[in-house]
């Protein structure tokens, strides 16, 4: 199974790099962007076809090392 | 006193931190960061500066897992002095051994340049050698310094006067320099073991080199 992990500074959090890629594309005349914000992506192949284990796991892999929860959020998909 | 240096893949400040602290009459350990024990004879552990890891996935990140760390955590626990430089503190912020945690600079700018501190507050065994209000000049080298911390948290700091120093002016007004909550540059656990600060006092030991106030902050730590 592949997990994708989404990582996000959390809603309320400055995040310099949107901002200076919102204040871009502003300069490049792209009307009506109301916010953008930069994350990261990191995909993961596992080696079990049980999508409850997974999800249970990639959960643990974020918590401990992937994400830090003190400043970010994260999405997992799993197929 | 007997200091440990630590030393990841990548850390880069470990010869300067050796020198001020030998500087100021210690004897110093370079630790790699496979060790999984510190020796029993030491006063402190030093966490200094460089690109652990490559700074990969977030800075400090991947250097907390390191086998060195565990043992950092039980002295820590224990009530031992601990201090984190630049990525020294990114470390032990996510480490979970100081609160916060450190983002990328507002300006995304790599900053580096002498900077002034106001220091906030010197009831500490950091701190002790300088006076409140006091401001010194140390110089700042970082991407990711701009120190965040939720609301709740903050006042929990402030409460506690675990906020140490915060970037400033001249005469010890805070300014903004990358970013940090209410300009935070340096903060200590609740328990007041375990410090962290962005700026460079290691770098700050000789009047030529533009400032000596380095000296003062590091000598707190052996009084």
């Amino acid at each position: 199974m592949t997990a994708i992990v989404n990582v996000f500074l959390k809603e309320g959090v400055l995040d310099p790099q949107g901002k200076a890629a919102h204040h871009a594309l502003d300069s490049l005349g792209f009307a009506g962007v109301d916010d953008v914000r930069i994350g990261k992506q990191i995909v993961i192949k596992l080696d079990t076809d049980d999508k409850i284990k997974a999800e249970v796991e990639v959960k643990e892999m974020c918590e401990t090392l992937l994400a830090n929860t003190v400043i970010e959020d994260y999405t997992i998909e799993i197929s | 006193m007997k200091v440990a240096v630590l030393r990841f893949p990548g850390t880069n400040c470990e010869f300067d931190t050796q020198y001020a602290f030998e500087k100021l009459g210690h004897t110093t350990e370079l630790l790699w960061h496979e060790n999984e024990t510190l020796p029993s004879d030491i006063d402190l552990v030093v966490v200094p500066g460089g690109f652990s890891y490559g700074d990969y996935l977030r800075s400090g990140s991947i250097a907390r897992f390191s086998p060195i760390m565990k043992a950092v955590t039980k002295f820590a626990n224990k009530g031992g002095k601990v201090l984190g430089i630049c990525n020294g503190f990114q470390i032990l912020t996510e480490a979970g051994l100081l609160p916060g945690a450190l983002k990328r600079n507002n300006n995304l700018h790599f900053i580096s340049k002498h900077q002034h501190l106001c220091v906030i507050n010197n009831n500490n065994a950091f701190l002790n050698q300088c006076n409140e209000g006091e401001v010194l000049n140390i110089p700042i080298a970082h991407a990711d310094g701009n120190y965040y911390i939720d609301e709740e948290g903050f006042k929990k700091i402030e409460e506690n006067g675990q906020i140490l120093l915060r970037y400033s002016d001249e005469e010890g007004n805070p300014v903004v320099v990358n970013g940090s909550v209410t300009s935070i540059a340096g903060v200590c656990n609740e328990n007041k073991n375990v410090f962290g600060l962005m700026p460079h006092p290691e770098r700050a030991l000789e009047a030529l080199l533009g400032s000596e106030d380095g000296i003062r902050m590091l000598k707190g730590l052996s009084a």
